[in-house]
C-alpha cells in the first residue's frame, strides 16, 4: 500500500514538536531529555481546554503539530487515534472513587474515560465532521491504527493518525507498566492526490524479524516501554531523508514493513 | 465511495434476551423483555439492568485462565452458541487463519477487574492484588486477543472502543481491511459487560431512568443499561445471495462530549453516507433499528435525523426496552435485531414505550409487525459525537 506524508507530529520529553524532534532524530543535534512543558491544545473554549487531561493534551497537541507542518490542503480530515494504554488517570481516579462505600463520580470524569474522549475533543476544536475511529491493540497499537489509517487513505481523502501513551500513575503503574509520554501524528495521503510531501511510503505486513532500533539510548528505552513510541526508528528514518527500511512489530511475531523515500 | 457487498455467513448474540438466536428470537416473540431491577453487587439500586445470567459461575477453559473477567466471560458464552467457531474454522480452512481478520468493539472491556482490585486494596498507598492482571482484562485489546485466540484465527486485528458506536464502526473497519486486500475474511462483533464505573457514570449525568427505559415515549426519562455480545463473519459475496452488508457510513458530531447535536445532524451525515456507501436511495430503506436509547435529548436528536434524511413517516423502532443501553456492543445487537427482520420477516417493536412521542416525525413501531424487509439500517451514536449507520440486506437480490 502506497501513501504520501503531508505532515508530521511529534511530542515527548526534549522532543517538543516536529522541528524540534527532526535534527535530533535525524542525527544532527544530541538528545537531552527535558520535562514536558505543561500542554495547551488550540481552538477549545476555556471550559473544555481546562478540563483536559494530560493524555488528551499529549494527543491533541501531537496532532496540531502535524497539521502546524501540513505542506497540503488539511481542512478536513477522517481520524484514527491509536493508544494502548487510555487515561490510566481517569481509570485511576474512577476506580478510587467507585471502591468508596457510596461512590459519587464525576460527570465529566465519566464522559472523559472513553477511549474517544481526544478524539472527540479533536472534532469539536476543528469543527470537523469527518469520521474518527479509536483503536487499541496493545503493543502493535501504532502498527494497527497506521494500517487501519491507511485503508481510510482515498483519491481526496486525507486521514490524520494520532498514536499516544502515557505512564499510568501508581497503583495502576505497576500492573500496565508503560513509561513516560509520547505522540506523535501523521498526515496521510493519496499518492495520486498530493504535490508536495514529506516522504512517500509503501506498507506491508511481514514475518516475523528483528525491529528496527534506536541508537539514542533514553529513546530506546523509551520505544521499548511505550506503545506508541515503537513508531520512533520510522520517524528517526523520516527525520535523515532519504530510502530507508523500517521495521515495526505487529501482532504476534509479524512485522510491519514500511519503506520510505524523502526529500 | 462504494462499497462490495460483503456476505454475513455466520452471527450470534447473547443478551439478556438469551444465549443465541433461538432465545433472542423467542423472547422477542414472546413479547418477554430482559430487564430487571439493578441487582449487581455493589451497584445502585435505583435503577433495571439487561443483565445476562450465569456470568458469575462460567469459567474460562484452563489455557485462557489469564482472561477470566466478566467480559471475556460474556465473550466464551457468546462464542458457545450457533455454531460461530465452526463456522470460523470453515472460513479458515478456505481463506487461511492469518487472512481472517478480527475486530471487536468495546466500550470499558474488563474494567469490573479494576474496580475490584481497588476495593481490595486497604490504603491509598497499596498496590493492586497479586490476582490482579491488566493487560488480560481491563486492557482494551484483551477481548479482541482472546477471541482471535480461541477462533485460532491470525489475520489483522485491533479493538475499536468508540464508546456507544464501537462494534457498529467494526463493520466499516473490517469492509476497510478486506478491499485493502490486507484480508479476506473478518470475525467483527463486540462485548460489553455491566460495571460500576458505567452504572455510577451514567447515574452522574443524570440518564438513568429509575423504571425500565422508554424509548421513544413522550414519557422517557433515561437509559437502563445492560450488556451483550455478539460477533459476525464477513466474506466476499460471491455467488452467495444472503444476508449482506450493503453499505457503512461514519461522521463525528464535533459538538458536545457528552449531549448529541439537537438537530441530528452528525447523525443524519452517517446515515446519508451509509446510504451513498450502499448505493440506494432513502426510499429503498424499509426500516431503521434506531439507537434509541431513551433519553429525552438522544431520542428527538435522532426523529430529527431521521426525517432529514427520509422524511417523515419512516418505520423505526428501538430495542434498548428488550436488552438495555449495551454501551460498547450496541453496535451488534442492533446488527442481530436488523438480521432477524430480514432472516425472519418480523420487526421487532419498541418494548415498555406505552406511546410514540407525538412530536416524533418518524413511525415509532410498538408491537411486532410481520413484515419481510428488503433492506434496513441500525444507528449506533456515541459520546464524543461518534456516529456509525450500517445498511444490511441481501446481496445479489433484484427488487
Amino acid at each position: 500500500m502506497d501513501l504520501a506524508i503531508g505532515g508530521i507530529g511529534c511530542i515527548a520529553p526534549g522532543l517538543v514538536g516536529w522541528a524540534e524532534a527532526r535534527p535530533i532524530l535525524g542525527g544532527d543535534l544530541s538528545y537531552a531529555s527535558t520535562p514536558l512543558p505543561r500542554l495547551v491544545p488550540k481552538d477549545l473554549a476555556p471550559n473544555e481546554r481546562r478540563r483536559l487531561g494530560q493524555i488528551t493534551r499529549l494527543a491533541l497537541s501531537a496532532g496540531q503539530d502535524a497539521l502546524a507542518q501540513a505542506v497540503t490542503d488539511a481542512s478536513s480530515l477522517a481520524t484514527v487515534f491509536t493508544s494502548a494504554s487510555g487515561d490510566g488517570e481517569i481509570i485511576h481516579s474512577v476506580c478510587r472513587e467507585l471502591a468508596r462505600p457510596t461512590p459519587a463520580l464525576s460527570p465529566t470524569k465519566f464522559h472523559h474515560s472513553v477511549h474517544n474522549a481526544p478524539a472527540g475533543y479533536w472534532a469539536i476544536a476543528r469543527q470537523d465532521h469527518a469520521p474518527s475511529t479509536s483503536v487499541s491493540a496493545h503493543d502493535a497499537s501504532f502498527a494497527a491504527g497506521l494500517l487501519e489509517a491507511t485503508t481510510q487513505v482515498k483519491s481526496g481523502h486525507a486521514v490524520l493518525l494520532v498514536a499516544y501513551d502515557r505512564a499510568d500513575p501508581f497503583p495502576l503503574s505497576l500492573a500496565c507498566p508503560i513509561i513516560g509520554s509520547f505522540a506523535c501524528a501523521l498526515l496521510l495521503y493519496h499518492p495520486a492526490t498530493v504535490t508536495a510531501a514529506e516522504a512517500m511510503i509503501t506498507l506491508a505486513i511481514g514475518p516475523a524479524e528483528p525491529e528496527t532500533r534506536l541508537d539514542i539510548p533514553e529513546l530506546e528505552i523509551l520505544r521499548r516501554n511505550n506503545p506508541a513510541a515503537r513508531a520512533l526508528p520510522w520517524l528517526a528514518a523520516l527525520a535523515r531523508g532519504g530510502k530507508t527500511r523500517t521495521v515495526l512489530p505487529y501482532l504476534d511475531d509479524r512485522t510491519l514493513i514500511i519503506q520510505t523515500r524523502s526529500g | 465511495m462504494l462499497m462490495q457487498p460483503l456476505a454475513i455467513t455466520a452471527w450470534t448474540l447473547t443478551s439478556a434476551l438469551g444465549a443465541g438466536r433461538a432465545a433472542t428470537l423467542a423472547s422477542l416473540q414472546a413479547r418477554r423483555g430482559g430487564l430487571r431491577p439493578c441487582d449487581l453487587p455493589h451497584s445502585p439500586r435505583d435503577c433495571w439492568i439487561g443483565r445476562v445470567p450465569g456470568l458469575e459461575t462460567l469459567g474460562l477453559p484452563e489455557a485462557y485462565a489469564a482472561f477470566d473477567c466478566r467480559n471475556n466471560r460474556l465473550a466464551e458464552l457468546t462464542l458457545s452458541r450457533d455454531d460461530f467457531p465452526a463456522a470460523c474454522a470453515r472460513a479458515a480452512a478456505r481463506y487461511g487463519a492469518a487472512a481472517i481478520g478480527v475486530f471487536l468493539g468495546t466500550s470499558t472491556s474488563g474494567i469490573a477487574q479494576t474496580e475490584r482490585a481497588y476495593r481490595e486494596r486497604q490504603t491509598a498507598a497499596s498496590s493492586l492484588p497479586p490476582w490482579y492482571d491488566y493487560r488480560h482484562t481491563h486492557d482494551l485489546y484483551s477481548l479482541t486477543r482472546y477471541v482471535r485466540a480461541r477462533l485460532g484465527l491470525a489475520g489483522p486485528a485491533l479493538s475499536v472502543s468508540t464508546a456507544c458506536s464501537s462494534s457498529a464502526k467494526v463493520f466499516a473497519t473490517a469492509a476497510r481491511h478486506i478491499e485493502a486486500g490486507l484480508c479476506r475474511a473478518a470475525v467483527v462483533g463486540g462485548v460489553d459487560s455491566l460495571c460500576l464505573m458505567t452504572l455510577y457514570g451514567f447515574r452522574s449525568l443524570q440518564l438513568v431512568s429509575p423504571k425500565p427505559c422508554r424509548p421513544a415515549d413522550p414519557k422517557r426519562d433515561g437509559i437502563s443499561l445492560g450488556e451483550a455480545g455478539g460477533f459476525a463473519l464477513l466474506e466476499p459475496c460471491g455467488g452467495n445471495i444472503g444476508l449482506a452488508l450493503l453499505g457503512c457510513g461514519e461522521s463525528s458530531d464535533a459538538y458536545h462530549m457528552s449531549a448529541p447535536h439537537p438537530g441530528g445532524g452528525g447523525a443524519a451525515r452517517a446515515m446519508r453516507q451509509a446510504l451513498l456507501d450502499a448505493a440506494l436511495a432513502p426510499g429503498e430503506i424499509d426500516w431503521v433499528h434506531l439507537h434509541g436509547t431513551a433519553t429525552p435529548a438522544n431520542d428527538l436528536a435522532e426523529d430529527r435525523a431521521l426525517e432529514s434524511v427520509f422524511g417523515p413517516g419512516m418505520a423505526a423502532s428501538s430495542t434498548k426496552g428488550w436488552t438495555g443501553h449495551t454501551l460498547g456492543a450496541a453496535g451488534i445487537v442492533s446488527f442481530a435485531m436488523a438480521a432477524l427482520a430480514l432472516e425472519e420477516g418480523f420487526l421487532p417493536g419498541t418494548l415498555n414505550t406505552r406511546r410514540p412521542d407525538p412530536t416524533f416525525s418518524s413511525e415509532i413501531l410498538l408491537e411486532n409487525r410481520p413484515v419481510v424487509p428488503r433492506r434496513v439500517m441500525l444507528n449506533a451514536l456515541g459520546f464524543g459525537g461518534n456516529n456509525a449507520s450500517l445498511v444490511l440486506g441481501h446481496a445479489g437480490r433484484i427488487d
